[in-house]
């Protein structure tokens, strides 16, 4: 029941993945990662991407973000291939990947010292972001003062920062709390709707991922593969009565079928 | 890989800084604060008490060994000496030379370190270049090659500042090479993503992330540079801590030779100080686990 979904690559997908296989050399063997994956986002969208361990997903995310190659296939943001990484992709780490010895502050700044954005402006759109995310009182803490969910916050706002049209977040709430995840997610869909931007979201969180998402995609492992695009006709903004609702609860049940019994036996 | 067993004592990251990060979202009262801090300052103080009681303790112990049949000068003696050289200039200029001759050699070797180390981490065409020479020249104790500097450089300051230098810059280049080898590459991509490219990779990511290792090695390379001084001294010098030693052993003199070991001691002891404390000061947004 694999319905590999070939979109035909409309002009207007923001992101078209088209016939990605990646392969690296395991050994003696060859290991795909990627096989023959096709996948098209539309501008503004939120896409959440789940699967098994070993599925690709990361793999996918590090080519789209530009830091890993393709060895057949393309990827195309805008309809320009994907060559190395840009700002125009701002990417979320998992690890959060704050720069320690940088201020909140000079984190959320640092892409904008990159683009050589003058120092008066610099500092009023990482203030703009940071209040975005809640952090304006620890604007000049350290990292290490920060809770995990703090720092994922301070890496949302340095993504956002750069004015990116696509954010790649790579399972970034992976290692928090249940709780904080949850909150987290809220002030995600929250910064998202005041600044549209199109989202692709990695998670392992079946419940996260219909959420989040427009659209759920499942992949599967060995090879990895598109298993399942699954569609999330629920209205944003998403509220807790929503994820307590029956809809969601009967979404959820799909996209867990789809992740944990890929062989078909139902 | 290739950590220095001296720096096995002193990686970055783990020595006490003089106050714990306290977690800002850690739900701490006020009044729990205080009794915290109360609680830890009275450990320090008791701390300080405990190390000045074995200080006394250790002198106290020396006075009565040397007072009792070991042919050991006593205290007061070495104390009457210190003040005696003090007074006539002579462990100003032997402390002088000593430390001239660290500071110019460690000095040369880190400036040569920190490049070559950045070097042979970030181009590996550099690193299978050089590797195999720091790697060999490592396993020789400086002092092993005094015998061949003084042949070939005789025995002015040049070869005892040479010898100091490579043992400054062997630790040194090591450490600085480890420290960029350890760069995160989450960092690096994290930075890559955000629009750097090379250069501004390796100033704004590379060198700041290695600061730890490098002052670490500077550490080990101020405290290998100091212990070669007075070793080149014993050996050949007119002037310095190492030949004031060397003299008194000739005429039994063994109020001088506590001197001359005490003031290495003091000194050592300060410019360790006096790095840690750049470290702290500069390292101090490192995560301590």
């Amino acid at each position: 029941m694999t319905t590999s979904t070939l979109q035909p690559a409309t002009a207007a997908a923001k992101i078209s993945v088209r016939g990605v296989t990646k392969t690296f050399p395991l050994g003696n063997e060859v290991f795909t990662a990627l096989d023959n994956v096709s996948l098209d986002v539309a501008d503004n969208e939120f896409v959440t991407i789940v699967g098994p361990s070993g599925c690709g997903k990361s793999t996918m995310m590090n080519v789209l973000a530009g830091l890993e190659t393709v060895s057949t296939g393309q990827a195309l943001v805008d309809g320009i291939a994907v060559d190395g990484p840009g700002p125009e992709r701002g990417v979320i780490f998992q690890q959060y990947a704050l720069f320690p010895w940088l201020t909140v502050r000079k984190n959320v700044e640092f892409g904008l010292k990159t683009a050589k954005v003058p120092r008066a402006e610099r500092r009023e759109r990482a203030e703009h972001f940071i209040n975005l995310v809640g952090l304006s009182q620890f604007a000049d803490a350290l990292p290490k003062m920060l809770s995990g969910g703090m720092k994922q916050r301070c890496a949302i706002a340095r993504a956002y920062a750069v004015n990116p049209s696509i954010l790649l977040m790579d399972e970034p709430f992976g290692a928090l709390d249940a709780l904080t995840r949850v909150k987290l997610q809220e002030q995600l869909l929250e910064t998202w709707s005041q600044e549209k931007r199109t989202v692709v979201f990695i998670t392992h969180d079946v419940d996260e991922a219909v959420y989040l998402a427009n659209r759920v995609v499942v992949m599967a492992a060995r090879p990895g593969r598109i298993h399942e695009v699954i569609d999330v006709d629920l209205p944003y903004p998403r509220t807790e009565d929503m994820r307590l609702s029956p809809e969601f609860t009967a979404l959820r049940n799909r996209v867990w079928h789809a992740v944990y019994h890929q062989d078909g036996n139902h | 890989m290739t950590a220095t067993a001296a720096a096995g004592t002193a990686t970055p990251g783990k020595h006490q800084a003089p106050e714990t990060a306290t977690t800002l979202t850690a739900t701490v009262s006020p009044q729990g604060a205080r009794a915290e801090k109360k609680r830890r300052s009275k450990r320090s103080r008791t701390m300080l008490a405990l190390n000045v009681f074995s200080v006394v303790a250790g002198i106290g112990i020396w006075w009565v060994l040397s007072v009792s049949g070991f042919r050991l000068p006593t205290p007061p003696q070495v104390l009457e000496r210190a003040i005696q050289l003090t007074v006539d200039g002579t462990l100003f200029v032997d402390a002088g030379a000593s430390l001239g001759r660290v500071l110019a050699g460690f000095a040369l070797g880190t400036a040569l370190a920190i490049p070559v180390g950045f070097l042979m981490g970030w181009y590996w065409v550099a690193r299978g270049l050089m590797e195999p020479w720091i790697q060999f020249f490592r396993t020789i104790p400086p002092l092993a090659i005094i015998p061949l500097v003084i042949v070939l450089m005789g025995i002015g300051e040049q070869p005892k500042i040479f010898v100091i230098f490579l043992a400054a810059f062997l630790s040194s280049v090591i450490s600085t090479y480890q420290g960029v080898v350890s760069v995160d590459r989450t960092l690096i991509n994290a930075a890559r993503v955000l629009g750097a490219k090379d250069p501004a990779i390796f100033a704004r990511v590379v060198v700041p992330a290695s600061t730890p290792f490098i002052l670490v090695g500077m550490r080990v390379g101020l405290g290998a540079a100091w212990a070669t001084v007075v070793a080149a001294e014993l050996i050949a010098a007119q002037v310095g801590l190492g030949a004031r030693m060397q003299a008194a052993q000739m005429y039994y003199d063994l109020p001088t030779i506590f001197v001359g070991l005490i003031t290495i001691g003091i000194f050592g002891l300060l410019m360790d100080r006096i790095l840690l404390f750049a470290e702290i000061k500069l390292t101090g947004w490192q995560e301590r686990r």
